[in-house]
C-alpha cells in the first residue's frame, strides 16, 4: 500500500490524516454541539430571570434591613416611609392586599366554578366553542382599562346603592378584579373537571343521576384538588394585580379590614413611589424592594402549593 | 293502584332532578352572560365616552396640559417600538428554549429545574418583573428608562407564554416526523429546522401573538421602570439629523396603557375622556391581537391532518 492509497480510502487514515467525508461528519458533530449549546443557553434564560429576581430584591432588603429593624417592618401599625417621622408596618399594605383580594375571589370564585362546571358538564359543543374564546378574550383585556372601569363605572354604580361609599374603595377594585380572575379560575377548573374520566360520569349516569347530581356529587369531588389548585393560582393573581387597585382605589396606606375604605396595597404602594422621583439608593426607593420581596414571597408560597395540588389530581387517573 | 303511585312518585322525582338541571344551566348561563356583558359594558362605556375625541387629530397630536388638544401620538409610536423590542428579545428565547425543552433536553434534574422555574415565573406578578427591571437593566446595566429596557422587561414577562406555547406545538408533530426525517440522514438541528419548526409555526405564532397581546397592555412594570408619563417627542428616527440606526432604542418614551393611566388619575373629566378614548384604542389593539390568535389556532388547526 502507497501513501497515496491511503488518503483515497474514504473510511479514514492514519491519525493526522482525515479523509473529507469524515471531516465533514466531525464539523456536522461540532455543529449540532453548538446549536444544542446554544439552545441550552435560551432555556437557561428563564433560571437567570428568576436568579436576577431573587438577587435584586434580596440585595436591596438587606440594605433596606440595616436601616428598619424586621420586627418593626412585621409589626409596627403604620406605614409612612416617606415622612420625616417614618414608620415601616407592612401590616398596612397586608390587610388592603387581603381586603381586595378577599372581595375579589367573592366573585372570581363562585362565578368561576359555576361557569365552569357549566361549560364542562351542561354546555353543547357549540356553546362551550363560543364561550371560551370570550372568556379568554375577557382575560386578555388589560388591567388599566379595568382600573378605569371600575373608578367611572362600578364605583358611581356602587355609590347609587351604598351612598356614603367614598370615590375610591377597595370594594370597586375588588369587585372589578373578580370579574377580571373569573376567566382565570374557571378555566383551571375546567380543565380539572374534565380530567375526571368518563367512567365515573358514566357510572353515574346508569345509577339514575340527573346532570346536576353527577356534577356535584360525582365530578367535583373527584377534581377537588384541581379546584383547590385553580382557587390559589386565582388568589395569587389577586394578590400580584397592580393597576385596578392603583387606579380605583386610592394609594392611602390605611389599616383597615373595611371594603368601603380607600388603602393601599403591597402592588400600588410600589407604583406610587415609582411614580415619583425618587433618588437611586435613598431609603424610599429601598422600600419598594423591601415590598415587592414580601408581596414575591406571598405568591410564591401560593404557587408552590398550587402546583403541588395539581401534581396531586393528576397523579390520581 | 300502587303501582300507578309509584310510576307517578318516580315521575315526580325525575321532574324535580330535571327542574334543578334547568335551574343550574340557568345560572351557568347568567354567570357567562355575565362576563359577556362586562366586556361589552366596558368596550362600549369607553367607546361612547371617547367617540368625540376619536378623529385622525387625536392619533396626531402629542399629549398636551389642555385636555381638548392632548393625542397620543406618542404614546401609540412608544407602544409599537417597544413591542418590537420585545418581540425581537422574546421570539428567539421563547422558541429557543422551547425547542430545546421538547427536542433536546434530557430528562435530568437541570431540565426538571428550567421547566419549574419557567411554570413559578408564569405565575410571579407583573410588578415584580418591574423591580427586577429596575434594579439590573436601569441602574446595574445602565440602560435608563429608555425603551430598550421596557422592551426587554417585557420580553422577560411574557417569555413563558412562548416557551409553552412552542412546546405545545411541537408536541402535537408525530414522532413519525422526526423518524421519516433522520432516516433520511438529517440531523437533529435538520429535523428541527426544516420539519419541526415549519410544522409547528401556526401554534407558536399564536403564543407570540397572545403574548404581544398581554405585553401591549402591561402597565405597572413600565411604571416601575420609570418611564416618564409626559413625552411631547417622538423616538429619533435612525440615520436621520445625524442620529445612529439604533439610537430610538436608548430613548424615553411612553406607552399606551402609560399615557392612560396618566389621564384616568387627573381629576378634570376632559382627561378622563381621552382616557376612555385611549382605553378603546388600546382594546381594540389587544382585542384585535388575540382575535387574530384565536382565528389563526381555529384555522389551521382545520387545515392540519396527519
Amino acid at each position: 500500500m502507497t501513501e497515496n492509497s491511503v488518503t483515497d480510502n474514504s473510511w479514514g487514515g492514519p491519525a493526522g490524516r482525515v479523509s473529507p467525508r469524515l471531516a465533514k461528519n466531525a464539523l456536522r458533530n461540532w455543529r449540532e454541539r453548538l446549536i444544542e449549546g446554544l439552545l441550552f443557553c435560551m432555556a437557561a434564560v428563564s433560571v437567570l430571570t428568576t436568579l436576577g429576581i431573587v438577587y435584586v430584591l434580596v440585595k436591596e432588603s438587606i440594605i433596606f434591613f440595616q436601616h428598619v429593624r424586621i420586627v418593626d417592618f412585621l409589626t409596627d401599625t403604620r406605614w409612612t416611609p416617606l415622612f420625616d417621622d417614618a414608620h415601616y408596618g407592612i401590616l398596612v399594605l397586608i390587610s388592603g392586599t387581603l381586603v381586595s383580594s378577599a372581595v375579589a375571589l367573592a366573585v372570581a370564585i363562585p362565578v368561576g366554578t359555576i361557569i365552569a362546571i357549566y361549560l364542562s358538564e351542561f354546555a353543547t359543543a357549540r356553546v362551550r366553542e363560543v364561550a371560551k374564546p370570550i372568556l379568554e378574550v375577557l382575560g386578555g383585556i388589560p388591567t388599566i382599562v379595568f382600573g378605569y372601569f371600575a373608578l367611572m363605572v362600578v364605583t358611581p354604580l356602587l355609590q347609587r346603592v351604598l351612598p356614603e361609599l367614598p370615590g375610591f374603595s377597595l370594594l370597586s377594585a375588588g369587585l372589578v378584579m373578580g370579574v377580571m380572575i373569573v376567566p382565570y379560575v374557571s378555566s383551571l377548573s375546567e380543565d380539572a373537571m374534565r380530567a375526571v374520566p368518563m367512567s365515573l360520569r358514566e357510572g353515574a349516569y346508569a345509577m339514575g343521576s340527573t346532570r346536576l347530581q353527577v356534577a356535584l356529587k360525582v365530578v367535583v369531588p373527584a377534581a377537588t384538588s384541581g379546584l383547590a389548585a385553580s382557587y390559589i393560582l386565582g388568589i395569587s393573581r389577586a394578590v400580584g394585580e397592580t393597576m385596578i387597585v392603583a387606579v380605583a382605589a386610592g394609594m392611602q396606606p390605611n389599616l383597615t379590614f373595611n371594603p368601603m375604605e380607600p388603602a393601599a396595597t403591597i402592588t400600588s404602594f410600589i407604583v406610587q413611589v415609582a411614580l415619583g422621583d425618587l433618588p437611586h439608593g435613598s431609603i424610599g426607593y429601598l422600600t419598594i424592594f423591601a415590598a415587592g420581596l414580601t408581596l414575591l414571597l406571598i405568591t410564591l408560597t401560593l404557587n408552590v402549593i398550587g402546583l403541588w395540588m395539581r401534581k396531586k389530581y393528576r397523579e390520581h387517573y | 293502584m300502587v303501582q300507578q303511585d309509584k310510576t307517578a312518585d318516580i315521575h315526580a322525582v325525575i321532574r324535580r332532578g330535571k327542574r334543578w338541571d334547568y335551574l343550574f344551566a340557568a345560572i351557568g348561563l347568567i354567570c357567562l352572560a355575565f362576563g359577556l356583558l362586562t366586556v361589552l359594558v366596558l368596550v362600549g362605556k369607553m367607546g361612547l365616552e371617547g367617540l368625540d375625541r376619536l378623529s385622525l387629530d387625536f392619533f396626531t397630536s402629542y399629549p398636551s396640559r389642555r385636555a381638548a388638544n392632548a393625542g397620543i401620538l406618542s404614546a401609540w409610536v412608544g407602544s409599537v417600538l417597544v413591542m418590537l423590542v420585545t418581540a425581537f428579545a422574546a421570539v428567539p428565547l421563547g422558541v429557543g428554549a422551547g425547542v430545546y425543552l421538547e427536542e433536546y433536553a434530557k430528562k435530568n434534574w437541570v431540565t426538571d429545574i428550567i421547566e419549574i422555574n419557567i411554570t413559578n415565573l408564569a405565575a410571579v406578578p407583573s410588578i415584580v418583573y418591574g423591580l427586577l427591571a429596575l434594579g439590573i437593566f436601569v441602574y446595574q446595566f445602565g440602560f435608563g428608562g429608555s425603551i430598550l429596557s421596557a422592551g426587554l422587561t417585557l420580553a422577560l414577562l411574557i417569555l413563558p407564554i412562548v416557551i409553552v406555547a412552542t412546546r405545545e406545538a411541537i408536541r402535537a408533530i408525530p414522532g413519525a416526523m422526526r423518524e421519516g426525517s433522520m432516516a433520511l440522514g438529517a440531523t437533529k438541528w435538520q429535523t428541527v429546522r426544516y420539519h419541526i419548526l415549519p410544522y409547528s409555526m401556526p401554534g407558536i405564532l399564536t403564543g407570540i401573538i397572545i403574548g404581544l397581546a398581554r405585553a401591549i397592555g402591561e402597565t405597572a412594570p413600565i411604571i416601575t421602570i420609570g418611564a416618564l408619563t409626559f413625552i411631547a417627542f417622538l423616538p429619533p428616527l435612525p440615520l436621520v439629523e445625524g442620529a445612529g440606526l439604533f439610537d430610538w432604542v436608548m430613548s424615553p418614551f411612553t406607552v399606551m396603557p402609560i399615557q392612560m393611566f396618566n389621564w384616568t388619575s387627573r381629576p378634570e373629566e376632559a382627561f378622563q375622556i381621552n382616557a376612555g378614548a385611549a382605553g378603546f384604542v388600546l382594546v381594540v389593539m389587544t382585542l384585535g391581537m388575540n382575535a387574530l390568535a384565536i382565528w389563526l389556532r381555529y384555522r389551521l388547526r382545520k387545515n392540519i391532518k396527519w
